[in-house]
C-alpha cells in the first residue's frame, strides 16, 4: 500500500531533479530544491510506514525544519549577497540589516 | 470499520501520489518561473495533505499521528513562507513573468 506512494514520490523526485538541472534561472533551482525537500519529508514519512519504523518521522520533522531554513538562507544570499549587482558597489560589505 | 478505514487511507495515499506526480509534471512543463511555482504548490498542499491524511488514518490515534500533524503544520506554514520569499526575490532580481500579450499563441 505504501509502496505505491513511495514509488510516486520517487518519480516526483526524479522529475523535480530534472527541473533543477535544466532550470534557466537560479530561482528555478531554488524552487526545485525546496520541492525536493518537501518530497523528501514525505518520502521519509512513507518509508517509516513502509518499514514499520516510526522513528523516521522524527527525521522527517528535522528535514522539514532544515529545508525551510536552507531556502530562506539561499534566497537571502542571492538577494543581498555579491553576485554582480550593478546597483550596489560594496560587495564585501555584507549588509546584515538590509531592509526589504 | 477497519476495512473502511483501510480502503479510505489507500485512496488517500494514491491520490497524494497522483497529485505529487501532477505537480512534478507541471514543474517540468510550465513555461515560466511563476507558473512553475504554482505547480510546486500543488505538491506542497494537495500531495502532502493527502499523503499525511492517508498515513494518519493508517496509524490511528497514537503518537505517530501527532508527529504527522506536526509535519503537516510545518509544511503548511513553511512552504508559503518560502514561496513568498522566492517570488519576492525573483521579482526584486528582475525575473519577468510571461504576460498574456497576443492571446493567440497557445503553444505548449
Amino acid at each position: 500500500m505504501f509502496a505505491v506512494a513511495a514509488i510516486a514520490l520517487l518519480v516526483t523526485l526524479a522529475l523535480v531533479l530534472v527541473r533543477s538541472i535544466l532550470g534557466p534561472t537560479v530561482f528555478d533551482r531554488t524552487l526545485a530544491a525546496n520541492t525536493v525537500g518537501t518530497v523528501a519529508v514525505m518520502l521519509l514519512a512513507v518509508i517509516g510506514f513502509l518499514l514499520g519504523r516510526p522513528e523516521f518521522l522524527d527525521l522527517a520533522i528535522i528535514y522539514g525544519l532544515l529545508n525551510v531554513i536552507g531556502t530562506i538562507a539561499v534566497l537571502k544570499f542571492f538577494r543581498y549577497g555579491d553576485l554582480g549587482d550593478p546597483g550596489n558597489g560594496d560587495t564585501e560589505g555584507k549588509t546584515t540589516e538590509g531592509r526589504t | 470499520m477497519s476495512l473502511f478505514i483501510d480502503v479510505l487511507s489507500w485512496i488517500f495515499l494514491v491520490a497524494g501520489g497522483f497529485f505529487c506526480l501532477v505537480g512534478a509534471v507541471g514543474m517540468l512543463r510550465m513555461p515560466d518561473f511563476y507558473t512553475r511555482m504554482h505547480a510546486s504548490s500543488v505538491i506542497e498542499t494537495l500531495g502532502v495533505g493527502f499523503l499525511l491524511a492517508g498515513m494518519a488514518m493508517q496509524a490511528g490515534l497514537t503518537l505517530v499521528t501527532v508527529k504527522l500533524a506536526v509535519i503537516g503544520m510545518l509544511v503548511l506554514f513553511a512552504s508559503p513562507t518560502a514561496s513568498h520569499a522566492l517570488a519576492n526575490a525573483a521579482l526584486a532580481r528582475g525575473v519577468e513573468p510571461i504576460l498574456d500579450q497576443g492571446k493567440a499563441s497557445s503553444n505548449t
